[in-house]
């Protein structure tokens, strides 16, 4: 076997000694890691998909600059994911990091981006604290407080006195849980009952059944994009649709990327977010027909708006720069800077660096066919409540 | 021939296989070379180092000893959690946390030892599994000393009090890492060498031949399965300490499923599999998936169903005639 | 309490359809398959695809979604698996995660990462009131069409000249070809139905678990695989009951202690292999 581990040895070597690329000053290279196969692959196309558009919508040169949007598989791996972030910042000499489909891949690289003082825009990830855990990190996708406690003043002004929360058990869920039910007690409701389900789980049935028990009016639901389809068809199933429980959540559990399949089953669910592909303005109609129509018919979800809303957020900190790519210009340029998204109009909070928008309230209905998360409501430029209770 | 005469000519025959050959020997220096040169990606070869490192801990139990598993994760997870939850409560020496992390594994790999004594070959794989998974679980709902699904980040000490590891002392990660890898290597091999090695040889040729010839092969597995979980668990320390990260998919199935592979690829049986393996898979999924991010795994699959097809076992003896002609003494150590 | 036992029932029975297949090939034939969820995938898609492009009722789809896999179960025996039947069981395990990792991308680079649905006719969704417990339809559905896919492998397997020649064949390959039993033959069919058995899983399937996406093949691997341990390799029903326990067990331990959810699959399988590493139903109780 020698022999053949010393040619192995010497290809390694010369691989290894031939990969570092030099960027010169007038590329600025945006390095993407994402969840491209995996559990979260869906993700990860999402988001590629969105930033792509984005780069081939508005060119690759701005400021003089040309762009290079390099994108990386970390399989959902926190470690790989360090070792993409070091190694884009290193060697491809990356000016800016994005992406990070899952919270502890975000957080996997936020040493890396306080320690070379490089943004890391994350455009996926919503458990609330992220942004904290480095000077660097900016935000333009949401945060779960952003999207549930809004969620628990609609409820209390339509009438829900008692709901039943049913969240998966990790990070954002769990934050979830908590600004929903914190809201939601302040303002007079009930909580009777938190349930946490396990992340892989392919059965509701004993959680639904637990939750009808306990006859509230309505179910609060946080679940992770995937696990919609799965949750909505098992409470239809089961005849809760019938019960008079009203089926309330984060658009997460109505995602877009699977609504037009679902079928009936997700029909009056009401949440609350801050992207729908239905929403009306001219803005969203070109994204919608023009990310269709680059991706064979796929609906743009949240996670490929907030990607799209990554790069704008790049090109126009690079504008403002005039073409300055050092770490601290581009994140100065980021912070306080506003733009119309095509989810409406979004801010960077120049103090947590996460994003402010509107948080909509939707209610799935039937429109041409297909079902769509159609906005009855707007609750304008919602801050993450989760930093503004520290304040 | 006399009794001392026979007992003479073994042990100079073991001695003599225990000898370090030339070629293992450029085989080191070489790896160290590499790390001096291409400081580029030392981030990538550390990687490589610790899966070796996870791969030889594998190859104890299934090249050695013939015992197969699924769940070798488990231990990975655990040395690695270990490690940071103790530079997390700020005992952030790299040495302590290394040794702890293999200590504890080894605990679990002894606890859990017995389930592997009956029953076939399925049985074992899913056992592992399951072993692993519920470990998982249970670092999911710990969340108070794990971080639950967050992860768990933390900063690492210098080794031994000189050498700073993290973004900027990527290299010294990564020669960390060779440091604890040759080591643990050499032990492994003396331990190959050594009569235990010996009696383990005879479990996985034969385990009621190897009973009968008064081996406790029970005995014999739950230590080699020990050892095996401690090194799993020093694999799992160095790659929490050298990426300050840890979180829940160490546990995953697809660690313990991508650690057989790097084996297999590499082959078992002769401790060198494991780190050639791990090299193999990690710079062919480094350079496909820059290539094409989403459908790297087809290639994998490609290449692990050509290699079942061709016969590993095939090319393996291709190789080693090759290497007969160029290293003989090499190609009759690395058959056995 | 009756809704936890039907609930428990049902979701055992999905398990069993998604394992049944799988309980062919590793049960009865011996061979490490961890490609079943890509038959299974297969299946899923055929019913998923026919129904939302062609328009085809559910019902009609079922044998396609068997067919389908089938077929391309007897390819890929002929050209690939039978040269492993003899082989040791790391090398299944390596093919076959070889062709997981292969089928996972094709299904994503030809059909999209998406989960495709599978949308039931009005007849079976929703849910009617038997004794006042509230029971879906579909679950109804599965639970007896399950019943007759058991039943009617048990007879196939076990009374029928075939099941004795496949037992065989299994057991000794050499000796039953000297017989004059035609193995090759045997094995092709065995297969067949296995992989046919995947898909028409798959199809079942598809609408509970979320749809069918590229990552079914792994996502349900372990699930597939614990039930085939637990059942033990004594052909259909030791999946059967190995399926209903674990889904009683997990329903009810999910609604009582729904804390230690996750666990009780795991230690269910650890606790059964302690006990009996054959599993439950061990063939000749070895």
């Amino acid at each position: 076997m020698a022999l053949n581990r010393w040619t192995q040895g010497a290809a390694l070597a010369a691989l290894l000694a031939a990969a570092p690329a030099f960027a010169d000053d007038s590329t600025v290279t945006i390095g993407m890691i994402l969840p491209m196969t995996g559990p979260s692959a869906s993700t990860g196309k999402q988001e590629r998909a969105g930033a792509e558009l984005y780069l081939k919508e508005h060119g690759d040169t701005v400021a003089g600059k040309k762009i290079v949007l390099s994108i990386k598989d970390d399989t959902g791996a926190a470690d790989v994911t360090k070792r993409l972030a070091q190694e884009l910042v290193a060697n491809d000499h990356a000016a800016v990091l994005m992406g990070f489909g899952l919270t502890p891949l975000a957080l996997a690289a936020a040493p890396i981006a306080t320690e070379a003082k490089v943004p890391e825009i994350v455009t996926a990830a919503a458990t609330a604290m992220i942004t904290e855990k480095s000077p660097y990190v900016v935000r333009t996708s949401f945060t779960l407080p952003q999207a549930s406690a809004p969620m628990a003043d609609w409820a209390l002004k339509n009438g829900v006195k008692k709901v039943v929360t049913i969240v998966t058990d990790y990070g954002p869920g769990v934050d979830a849980e908590k600004w929903f039910g914190e809201t939601f007690e302040k303002g007079g409701g009930t909580i009777s009952q938190k349930i946490r389900v396990p992340l892989k789980n392919p059965d509701f049935a004993p959680f639904l059944q637990r939750m009808a028990d306990d006859k509230p009016d309505a179910v609060f639901v946080f679940v992770p994009s995937g696990f919609g389809s799965i949750f909505m068809k098992q409470f239809v199933e089961r005849g809760l649709d019938k019960s008079g429980i009203k089926l309330i959540g984060t658009g997460d559990v109505t995602d877009d990327d699977l609504l037009g399949d679902i079928g009936d089953s997700a029909l009056g669910a009401v949440t609350a977010h801050h992207y729908s592909a239905a929403h009306d303005s001219p803005e969203n109609k070109a994204f919608v027909a023009a990310f269709e129509k680059a991706n064979n018919g796929m609906r743009p979800n949240f996670m490929a708006v907030a990607a799209y809303d990554g790069m704008a957020l790049v090109y126009k900190a690079l504008e403002k720069t005039k073409g300055d790519a050092s770490g601290d210009a581009l994140l100065g340029a980021m912070k306080g800077m506003s733009w119309t998204s095509p989810r409406g109009p979004v801010s960077i909070d120049p103090e947590t660096r996460d994003i402010v928008q509107n948080i909509y309230v939707r209610k799935v209905e039937k429109k041409d066919g297909a079902l769509w998360n159609v906005e009855f409501a707007t609750i304008p430029d919602v801050k993450d409540p989760y930093k503004a209770s520290k304040h | 021939m006399s009794e001392a005469d026979r007992t003479r000519r073994i042990e100079a025959h073991l001695s003599r296989r225990a000898r370090w050959r030339w070629p293992e020997i450029v085989f080191w220096l070489a790896l160290f070379a590499i790390i001096v040169l291409v400081p580029s990606r030392a981030a990538l070869i550390n990687e490589i180092l610790v899966a070796g490192l996870f791969a030889l801990s594998l190859d104890l139990i299934l090249g050695l000893t013939g015992i197969v598993s699924l769940g070798q994760a488990a231990f990975l997870g655990v040395g690695a959690y270990a490690a940071a939850i103790l530079a997390s409560l700020d005992y952030a020496d790299p040495t302590l946390g290394l040794a702890v992390g293999a200590l504890v594994a080894a605990v679990v790999g002894f606890a859990t030892a017995p389930l592997l004594l009956r029953g076939s070959d399925l049985t074992r794989l899913m056992v592992t599994l399951g072993v692993s998974l519920m470990l998982g679980e249970l670092a999911n709902r710990n969340a108070w000393l794990t971080g639950g699904a967050d992860g768990l980040n933390f900063t690492m000490g210098k080794v031994l009090d000189l050498f700073p590891i993290g973004f900027t002392g990527q290299r010294n990660a990564a020669l960390y890492s060779f440091g604890v890898l040759f080591v643990l290597f050499a032990l492994a091999r003396r331990l190959r060498q050594s009569p235990f090695g010996l009696a383990l040889a005879a479990i996985r040729e034969n385990r009621l031949r190897a009973g009968a010839l008064g081996i406790a092969t029970n005995w014999r597995i739950i230590a080699v399965y020990t050892v095996s979980a401690a090194y799993a668990g020093a694999a799992g320390a160095l790659l929490a300490q050298t990426t300050q990260i840890v979180s829940l998919d160490l546990f995953d199935f697809h660690r313990s499923a991508d650690v057989l592979l790097m084996l297999i690829i590499g082959g078992a049986g002769w401790l060198y599999g494991g780190i050639v393996g791990a090299a193999a898979f990690i710079v062919l999924r480094d350079v496909i998936s820059a290539a094409t991010p989403e459908y790297w795994e087809f290639w994998i699959g490609l290449l692990l169903v050509v290699l079942v097809m061709v016969g590993r076992e095939r090319l393996q003896d291709l190789a080693r005639r090759a290497v007969s002609r160029l290293a003989p003494k090499l190609a009759r150590g690395g058959a056995a | 309490m009756l809704t936890i036992l039907f609930d428990g029932i049902a979701y055992g029975m999905l398990l069993f359809v998604l394992a049944s297949g799988l309980s062919v090939t590793l049960g009865l034939m011996n061979f490490i398959n961890l490609a079943h969820g890509a038959f299974a995938m297969v299946g899923g898609y055929v019913t998923a695809l026919m129904m939302a492009r062609l328009g085809a009722p559910f019902l009609l789809t079922l044998p396609v979604a068997f067919v389908v896999p089938a077929v391309l179960g007897v390819v890929l025996e002929r050209t690939l698996y039978r040269k492993l039947y003899g082989a040791s069981p790391l090398d299944q395990v390596l093919f076959t995660i070889g062709l997981v990792l292969m089928a996972m991308p094709i299904a994503d680079f030809f059909l999209g990462n998406e989960a495709r649905q599978v949308n039931l006719p009005a007849w079976l969704s929703g849910s009617l009131s038997l004794y006042g417990v509230g029971v879906s339809r579909y679950r109804l559905f599965i639970v007896a069409v399950c019943g007759v896919i058991a039943a009617a492998l048990q007879l196939f397997l076990v009374r029928t000249r075939f099941g004795a020649q496949l037992r065989a064949a299994v057991d000794d390959a050499r000796v039953a070809n000297g017989l004059g039993i035609d193995v090759d033959r045997i094995f092709a069919v065995a297969f067949a139905v296995g992989s046919g058995l995947a898909g028409l899983g798959g199809a079942l399937a598809a609408d509970v678990v979320g749809g069918i996406d590229p990552s079914f093949p792994v996502k349900f691997l372990v699930t597939f695989l614990i039930v085939v341990t637990v059942g033990g390799s004594n052909g259909i029903l030791g999946a059967l009951f190995g399926a209903l326990l674990l889904g009683i067990l997990d329903v009810a331990g999910k609604y009582y202690v729904p804390s230690i959810g996750a666990f009780i699959i795991y230690a269910v399988m650890v606790l059964t292999l302690i006990v009996r590493p054959q599993g439950l139903f061990a063939r000749g109780d070895r």
